[in-house]
């Protein structure tokens, strides 16, 4: 019993396409984030197809991992119906569907049209020390900004999430240093 | 021959996650579908890498800079909604319209 690669990209296929639909389409979102886990967890079996494995498991980790499970949080943490009711009528609902369609088609289009001048040979190198070697030699610089970004954006998110900075009478805007203190004011 | 099979799925996905971020009304769905959209395109570098650069793999390090981007991007956004969840007690679109006028 051995599965060849096209029966498995087929598979991931149907599955990635069915969990992103669901992650759309269906009226609860806790259920949609849950969709989300599929889609990305496909997303990561298709990576390993092409070879690409230190990309598939670093989308297991934060993906799935990280941002998957700050998005369940977040829908925790808000307490309310969050069903969609969708207040459109009947026009709007119809018309909405045939932007995407619309655009799919141009790509399918496009896609089968083109002549993609593609190498015989697939990747061969490990990817892991080919992508480790690209991290500190050529792509040094982009890789000390993003780390820098994603430090400045972990602070900026504490410090939009905190409950004693939030203006509460829309008249003091400026914060006094001892706002910014640790303890908290309530 | 198999390369446009990569790339139909992540035009799928891509166009998948434009309905959910233009239809939803729920801003927490619209984020979600980000995220969809996000990984069409990862999708992309990947295959392109794969098919065409096989020797030394620049887009799967692109990937890893989309990779790491997004974790930045959910931080602030759900940090967003949180706050305007606080502020406003809805997570709505449609109700969000403090910069409109």
């Amino acid at each position: 019993m051995d599965f060849s690669p096209e029966i498995v990209l087929i598979f991931l296929e149907i599955f990635i396409i069915v969990t992103a639909l669901g992650v759309v389409l269906t009226s609860k979102v806790l259920e949609a984030a849950f969709f989300l886990s599929g889609t990305l967890s496909g997303l990561a079996g298709i990576y390993i197809l092409l070879n690409a494995d230190f990309v598939a498991a670093a989308q297991i980790v934060v993906y799935v991992g990280a941002i998957n499970v700050l998005i369940i949080f977040a829908i925790m943490l808000l307490q309310q119906q969050l069903n969609s009711n969708n207040n459109l009528n009947g026009i709007q609902q119809l018309v909405q569907p045939i932007i995407p369609i619309s655009l799919f088609i141009v790509f399918v289009v496009i896609i089968t049209n083109t002549n993609w001048p593609i190498q015989s040979t697939l990747a061969t190198v490990e990817t892991t020390q080919a992508i480790g070697k690209h991290l500190f030699t050529d792509y040094l610089l982009p890789f000390e900004v993003v780390s820098i970004l994603l430090l400045l954006a972990l602070i900026g998110a504490i410090i939009i999430a905190r409950r004693d900075l939030v203006v509460e009478n829309k008249k003091s805007i400026i914060y006094s240093p001892s706002q910014l203190s640790i303890e908290s004011k309530d | 021959m198999i390369l446009e099979n990569y790339i139909i799925l992540s035009a799928s996905l891509f166009c998948i996650g434009l309905y959910g971020l233009m239809t939803s009304p729920n801003i927490i769905r619209a984020f979600m579908s980000l995220e969809l959209v996000f990984n069409a395109i990862n999708l992309n570098f990947i295959a392109f890498s794969n098919f065409m650069d096989g020797q030394e793999i620049k887009g799967q390090v692109i990937s890893i800079f989309i990779i790491a981007i997004a974790a930045a991007e959910a931080a602030i956004g759900l940090a967003l909604i949180l706050t305007i969840y606080r502020n406003k007690n809805t997570t709505d679109t449609s109700t969000i319209d403090w910069l409109k006028w």
